[in-house]
């Protein structure tokens, strides 16, 4: 059964199509890369996907639901939880408060028991305080809750990402390029976790990846994009030898050559 | 260098029994010289500031709140009475402190740039100015025309009733002028709200036609006071007329009575804040204030989250009006200007927005620059003006000196300067804010391995 169903998804710009009648169907439990060049759509998708943008035509099923007109924190509410491309961390909260925000839509907190810190309260910031921990450690992050998240190296920041987005309880988990920036072995570590992500908690990961190494490392299911289409779709090994997605990859540079030589 | 020496020695006096001593001295010189020289800004300025080295120095929890207590409640007013321009000053220090921290719930924590704030205290002003006066009676009259000898239209006591009333309707207004206005981010709602800050000032000039609401830009007067109980006048009369050097009438009483309720809001006030700041409601806000996007993204309804930092900041501010209200007697659209929300929001950021001392500081020392510095450094022109003194050098007489000179009158430029200078050296305020640590059982582990 399919977790997540987009039809024919269209975004515009003006007079720019970034993402044009896309339609993916992903499987629960499975993890799916979209792979493409640099401004083929994939980001917008995602925010499409997320509330962030609202798509002109087609339909998103979640959970066989409809997200249309749905705001980004009710879609979060379904289930969807993600991360940025460029890390969008609270930076100035620390560690575990970032944890905590994540946790939002699952504390049942009401003001007046906020206010009184009535013991239903209290038991609920004391365990969400002890989730997050977990939460910490999961990621690979320890003993630096009361950090603030702007004083966290690089790769503790993507990982501080990732335990805010899981701290949603997520049924899927959209990355949008997690490991840029990364060198080899923090490439590897983060692989690792998200494999580790699927298999414990059973949750599906969509990612957005250039890294080619974690894309055929982990991905059951590809999808290619390229100037807003969906060009491809397969295993690793299907897509490895499609011949339009080398086409998209390497065709593209030798036709901006050509054009390049024409000007000269 | 010296700033590491200097660094040293209040390191050095912030150990042991040395704070206790040290408050304890702070506050008893300043008492003593404000008894010793009742007329001396200076040592009201000592006195004042001994609040803030009981809260900078390392001392008891129980010490601080006992002593905090002592000098609010007992110094602060017998002070006051002695010499009835202190309790003013007092009286505007908490009230400003008090719309400051509603202000910074808004500012402070979820980031909303308002500036329009002051309107919500024109709203809890103007509720029970027209409840507490005869106001209702003159609906039909023009400002000015209304016959003699009409009666009010409720008891005074219904003020206690109607600061919760204004919290309500505060917070109505806040969320009903937020609905539409917090779609809007930045500068954008910045200056949406300064114009419904203008609206109500507006309003509140207008709505004496057709019916006769708001008298117009002659206020409304008299307003009614709760009704003072008569021991407490005489009780305050048998402990203290010896140090304060006179009976005490009911008038001063007043003044002494409001103090006391302003102190009350902001006991509230902190409390209020303090218990959501450390709440999935505080920490959306703090959220929201880092970055939208992402804290919609992890399901922080912002448009609810922002209304709900409106209507809260909103509420405190209609309870202080009603205070106002009550306190002045009476009411003019001319006290809700669009300078006294950029006052209270140069407070906000003077002091560190989001932080409770750093506000309640901030608004201690701008209302004491624009009351006693500003005012002090007026006076002493004046006098100057009228003697024959002449600058020496360029031989200028000061009697020639321009009266647009006046320090007085250069109340904006000081919110201007204080904005500016704060934002280059100190952008997060004298006194900034801190997350909360929390105690982590990985954090303990860490200390163990």
């Amino acid at each position: 059964m399919a977790l997540l169903e987009t039809i024919d998804v269209v975004k515009r710009f003006g007079g720019l199509t970034a993402v044009n009648k896309v339609a993916i169907s992903i499987e629960k439990g499975k993890i799916v890369s979209i792979i493409g060049p640099n401004g083929a759509g994939k980001t917008t998708f995602f925010n499409s996907m997320t509330g962030i943008y609202h798509p002109e035509e087609g339909k998103i099923l979640f959970n066989d639901r409809p997200l249309h007109g749905l705001r980004p924190d009710q879609i979060a509410a379904r289930g969807i939880s993600r991360t940025f491309q460029n890390i969008r961390l609270f930076a100035n909260m620390t560690v575990i408060e970032n944890i905590l925000v994540g946790m939002h839509i699952h504390l049942k907190q009401s003001p007046l028991q906020t206010l009184l810190h009535l013991p239903t309260f209290k038991n609920e910031e004391r365990d969400s305080e002890k989730r997050a921990e977990e939460l910490m450690l999961y990621v690979g992050l320890k003993g630096i809750g009361n950090e603030l998240a702007k004083n966290l190296p690089y790769g503790g920041q993507r990982r501080l990402e990732i335990a805010r987005a899981l701290a949603a309880d997520p049924l899927m988990l959209l990355l949008d390029e997690p490991a840029a920036g990364m060198n080899p072995q923090e490439t590897e570590d983060v692989t690792r976790l998200f494999r580790h992500i699927r298999d414990d908690k059973g949750i599906t990961i969509l990612l957005i990846e250039h890294d080619m190494r974690v894309v055929m490392n982990i991905s059951e299911m590809i999808y290619v994009m390229d100037h807003g289409e969906k060009i491809a779709e397969g295993t690793p090994a299907q897509i490895r030898s499609d011949s339009r997605v080398i086409e998209a990859y390497l065709g593209r540079g030798a036709v901006a050559g050509q054009h390049e030589e024409k000007i000269k | 260098m010296v700033t590491s020496f200097s660094q040293n020695i209040l390191k050095r006096l912030d150990q042991g029994i040395c704070p206790y001593i040290l408050v304890l001295f702070h506050m008893t010189m300043g008492s003593l010289l404000v008894y010793l020289y009742p007329r001396s800004n200076l040592a009201f300025l000592v006195l004042i500031t001994s609040f803030f080295s009981l809260y900078y120095f390392n001392t008891h929890r129980l010490f601080k709140l006992a002593t905090g207590v002592i000098l609010t409640l007992l110094i602060f007013p017998v002070v006051g009475v002695r010499n009835i321009f202190y309790l003013e000053v007092i009286f505007q220090i908490s009230v400003f402190s008090a719309l400051a921290l509603g202000l910074n719930i808004v500012v402070g924590f979820a980031g909303l740039l308002d500036l329009g704030y002051v309107a919500f205290y024109a709203v809890g002003a103007y509720l029970w100015a027209f409840f507490g006066s005869q106001q209702y009676y003159i609906l039909h009259y023009a400002p000015g025309t209304q016959p003699s000898g009409l009666p009010f239209l409720l008891p005074g006591d219904a003020f206690y009733l109607f600061i919760f009333v204004a919290i309500l309707i505060a917070a109505l207004t806040g969320i009903l002028l937020g609905t539409p206005v917090l779609r809007l981010r930045g500068d954008y709602l910045a200056i949406v709200t300064l114009g419904f800050g203008e609206v109500i000032r507006v309003l509140a000039n207008n709505l004496d036609k057709p019916l006769n609401f708001t008298n117009g830009p002659q206020g409304i007067t008299p307003i009614q006071r709760p009704t003072m109980p008569h021991f407490a006048v005489d009780s305050f009369n048998a402990l203290f007329s010896n140090i304060v050097g006179h009976r005490v009438s009911a008038a001063d009483m007043y003044n002494v009575m409001f103090y006391f309720f302003a102190l009350i809001v902001i006991v509230v006030i902190v409390f209020v804040t303090r218990r959501l700041d450390d709440s999935k409601i505080g920490r959306a806000w703090t959220a929201i204030r880092e970055d939208e996007t992402a804290a919609i993204a992890m399901g922080v309804p912002l448009v609810k989250m922002k209304l709900a930092a409106f209507a809260v900041g909103a509420s405190f501010a209609g309870a202080m009006g009603v205070l106002l209200a009550g306190s002045r007697t009476f009411i003019s659209p001319e006290s809700f200007s669009f300078m006294q929300s950029i006052g209270v929001l140069s407070m906000v950021i003077l002091g560190g927005s989001g932080s409770i001392p750093g506000v309640i500081l901030g608004a201690a020392t701008v209302t004491i620059l624009n009351l006693q510095v500003l005012q002090g450094l007026s006076l002493y022109l004046s006098q100057l003006r009228q003697s024959d003194a002449v600058i020496p050098i360029i031989h200028f007489a000061w009697a020639n000196l321009s009266t647009q000179l006046d320090p007085a009158k250069y109340q904006r430029m000081l919110f201007g300067l204080i904005l500016v200078l704060m934002m280059i050296f100190r952008p997060a305020g004298l006194i900034p804010s801190k997350r909360r640590k929390r105690e982590l059982s990985s954090e303990a582990n860490v200390i163990e391995e």
